[in-house]
């Protein structure tokens, strides 16, 4: 077996090699697993849009187009949020319902107790992180199995968010600029033709920020040696417990990011909604080639995943296919990637 | 460097038992005992990963407590651990420098192009022709450990702790590493070896500690004492150790045949026979493919080619079940997570395989059948258990192993796959499973007998099959073979044979 490989591609690190020709290095990029991986995902991407774009004659309108970008960016924000968490070979279930979460924080701060704007974004980010830290204390120190924490986390925040409301939707009509976070367009301002909303804009930044300190950091290292082999690690004399604590509150805070995009678009906060949204979160992140199994993903897969996920929504109700079959079509789409991803693990 | 009366509990056993041990200055102290001894268990307290009962440790005078992993670092102890602790998605420079890394920016940002010339430097040192971005995942057994080695060596602690560190190397590479060694030694280092190669220590240790069932015994200078004598410490007693003059079986009948077996980088075309009545012994280094060629047939992993023939007749088999069917059993390397349910009873793991058997009215289970049969084994097998209802976790590893034999004999197996049957087991209780296995190859059974003890292979096999990276690289009579020959064999790899050839061919 070769062992000296010469441009093998590290998923983790995005460095060239020195000295080495170009045209070598393309290539083993190209036929690496995780490229090849992230490849396909892009190509069906591509085949979903012809074939809806055939499909139903207002499908490639900018309207629709916009309005597809608009729905990735909540789902994306979260999938990012869920990366992390995943590729630590955990699991996060309470991210729909901590997104309406921290959206109903942050009524609470703006409607409620009329304080400026930005000290309502600073809430929502924080409780975000609260309750990720909390998540990661349940998980880390208290061993409890993260499928088992999220899941009481998702009740727990459910429940608090309709109490906290009154059961009643929270409205930012008082907020003025607060429905222009997600709905206006900062691009569309500077360039007239590209009217891509705000939301959208949030969501490249966060993806963006979040590629840089998966790939580049010791957060970002941490998380995929958790993934790889949590024993090895304690053992290499790292403190396994503080870094888990810290990349549930890492995920929590981008939920807050999700709360607030998704209260701007709908200029209220809905205690109601939420619960659900963590399975469209982590179905785009394993359609983006993230192994539930931990130690390897990339952003760029799932935000893929996430935009084939409401390309598909989208073209199917631009055929006029009803809501329920949209969602029969949404799981099997998630156990067939779930059973790709078995299937190329077993080949490794 | 000392320990005083470290005593550590696990539950249900005693692993150490005022144990004692001191390392000087650019020494290489030895430590050995069986299987079970606790050489291993009393290293992993030094380092940190198990904390002590109980005892004094004391570096350079100083008396210090080491809790975990980091604190052992921060004292300058280093260990290589036996099994391999790596992460796979990461890359070997990842790896080695985990925890350690090279910061750039902001002190948060890593630099990766530091990471992998500081891992450069190190392989040179080692003259380790590896490139630091190759994932670990995509290494060779050996190459892995040889990781493993880099990673203690890039701490420049005082101690440092190799616990089986040669496992898959072959003669060169450990050659390398008695270079590195001496390096290390004359820098004041304090090693501590152990091994169960009686020729390495030899050659690289100073003195000798022997322990034995958790207990200290002696210290001896290596120089000046024989290998009887340290062997007798580790056993405790004479041991005969040359067994029954090994039947001669070439001429019974073939009750399994291998043709082609292929299964991607693990198993590359490997065929063999197995006869009637016959011990086949199969040696190699660790990673060589052994177990999984021994699971391959029983079918606990697919194939991607490759023929089976059972009595003549040719079988396909996609399971367990389906092995199990044509009467072959399968004893795992790993009895704890996949020989026994370790938190049922005797009776019912000696009962798991054959269920079906106790079946009253179809659908519920005769209890009392279950007893009788598993009293009936422990009698048998002189199974030592107060009672067949005692949860077999509190049973000793050699116990534990005859209750596997048992539930695999009655199922009535005449193919038997034993993976490393006496590992962890004392030396007692391995002369009673290696009269066993005699016993039931004179009552016909075909046994291949998978083992990384030499002396274990070369007294019971009636023939050996030697494997390396995945393939077979030679065949030995009974009467041929030594542990020279097999180790030859055994690190017979595919660049060695390449380069043979062109130097035959030059």
């Amino acid at each position: 077996m070769k062992t000296t490989m010469a441009n093998t591609h590290n998923p983790v690190s995005q460095a060239q090699q020195p000295g080495q020709g170009m045209f070598a290095a393309v290539k083993a990029k190209i036929f690496h697993p995780a490229t090849r991986q992230k490849l396909l995902a892009f190509a069906s991407l591509l085949v979903l849009m012809v074939f809806f774009s055939f499909a139903s004659s207002n499908f490639l309108e900018i309207d629709n187009l916009v309005s597809i970008l608009q729905s990735t960016a909540v789902n994306g924000v979260l999938a990012i949020a869920c990366t992390f968490v995943i590729i630590t070979a955990g699991i996060d279930l309470s991210v729909g319902t901590l997104m309406t979460f921290c959206a109903v924080m942050a009524g609470v701060f703006l409607t409620y107790m009329g304080l400026p704007i930005y000290i309502g974004i600073a809430a929502a980010i924080f409780f975000g992180a609260l309750c990720g830290w909390v998540s990661g204390v349940l998980v880390a120190k208290l061993k409890i199995p993260p499928f088992i924490a999220t899941l009481g986390m998702m009740m727990l925040l459910k429940g608090l968010s309709l109490v906290i409301s009154g059961t009643k939707p929270i409205y930012f009509n008082d907020t003025p600029g607060f429905s222009a976070i997600s709905q206006d367009s900062l691009i569309g301002s500077l360039i007239p033709v590209l009217p891509i909303p705000n939301a959208v804009l949030i969501l490249f930044l966060v993806a963006i920020g979040a590629g840089i300190i998966l790939n580049k950091t010791i957060f970002g290292r941490y998380t995929f040696a958790l993934g790889s082999n949590e024993e090895a690690l304690r053992l290499s004399g790292v403190n396994v417990d503080f870094w888990k604590v810290a990349i549930y509150t890492f995920s929590g805070a981008i939920c807050g990011i999700a709360g607030l995009l998704i209260a701007s678009r709908l200029n209220s906060a809905q205690p109601a909604l939420g619960q659900g949204y963590e399975l469209d979160a982590i179905a785009a992140v394993v359609i983006g080639g993230t192994s539930l199994s931990g130690g390897t993903g990339t952003i760029l897969g799932t935000i893929i995943g996430a935009f084939i996920m409401s390309v598909l929504i989208n073209g199917l109700r631009m055929m006029s296919v009803a809501q329920e079959w949209q969602t029969v079509v949404t799981g099997v789409i998630i156990i067939l990637a779930v059973y790709m991803d078995i299937l190329r693990r077993r080949r490794q | 460097m000392s320990l005083e009366n470290i005593t550590k509990r696990f539950p249900g056993v005693l692993a150490l038992d005022n144990c004692r041990f001191d390392l000087q200055r650019g020494e290489v102290h030895a430590l050995m005992g069986e299987n079970g001894a606790g050489k291993s268990t009393l290293m992993k307290v030094l380092a940190g990963v198990y904390p002590k009962d109980s005892g004094e440790i004391r570096i350079a005078g100083q008396l210090v407590e080491i809790p975990t992993p980091r604190a052992a670092q921060a004292l300058g102890i280093g260990i290589i651990h036996q099994e391999l602790n790596l992460m796979n998605h990461l890359t070997a420079a990842q790896n080695i420098f985990i925890g350690r890394e090279p910061r750039g920016r902001f002190g948060m940002f890593l630099d990766e192009d530091a990471l992998n010339r500081k891992t450069r430097e190190i392989f040179e040192r080692m003259r380790l022709d590896l490139d630091p971005a190759t994932l670990v995942s995509e290494l060779t057994v050996a190459k892995q450990q040889m990781v493993e080695i880099a990673k203690a060596l890039s701490f420049d602690s005082r101690v440092l702790i190799m616990d089986e560190p040669t496992a898959a190397l072959n003669n060169a590479e450990i050659e390398d590493l008695f270079r590195i060694i001496r390096q290390l030694q004359s820098h004041g280092v304090g090693i501590v070896y152990i091994s169960h190669k009686m020729d390495e220590l030899r050659q690289i240790s100073n003195r000798v500690t022997v322990m034995r069932d958790g207990q200290y015994i002696a210290t001896v200078p290596t120089a000046t004492t024989s290998m009887e004598t340290i062997i007798g410490m580790m056993v405790g007693r004479q041991i005969d150790n040359s067994g029954p003059d090994v039947p001669d079986t070439s001429g019974n009948e073939i009750v399994l045949e291998v043709k082609g077996l292929q299964r991607g980088a693990f198993i590359k075309d490997v065929s063999f026979t197995l006869r009637k009545g016959e011990i086949l012994g199969f040696a190699g280094l660790m990673g060589a493919g052994r177990t999984e060629v021994a699971r391959a047939v029983f079918g606990a992993d697919r194939v991607d080619a490759g023929e089976i023939l059972v009595h003549g007749a040719k079988v396909t088999i996609k399971s367990p079940r389906d092995a199990v069917a044509h009467g072959i059993g399968y004893l795992s390397e790993d009895r704890k997570h996949f020989g026994l349910a370790t938190g049922l009873d005797v009776k019912t793991n000696v009962a798991m395989s054959s269920m079906n058997q106790f079946l009253t009215q179809g659908l519920f289970l005769d209890q009392a059948a279950i007893r009788d049969t598993a009293q009936g084994y422990v009698r048998q097998l002189s199974i030592k258990t107060p009672s067949v209802d005692k949860p077999v976790r509190l049973l000793s590893g050699g116990n534990q192993q005859k209750i596997v034999i048992a539930k695999w004999l009655l199922r009535d197996c005449d193919i038997l796959f034993f993976d490393e049957p006496t590992r962890g087991i004392d030396i007692g209780a391995k002369s009673e499973i290696y009269k066993l296995l005699n016993s039931l190859a004179e009552q016909g059974k075909a046994i291949v007998m998978i083992s990384s003890e030499l002396p274990e292979v070369l007294r019971m096999s009636h023939r050996i099959l030697v494997m390396c990276e995945g393939r077979i690289t030679g065949e030995l009579a009974a009467a041929e073979a030594s542990q020279e020959k097999i180790m030859q064999l055994a690190t017979l790899r595919e660049e060695k044979r390449d380069d043979q050839r062109a130097a035959q061919a030059a």
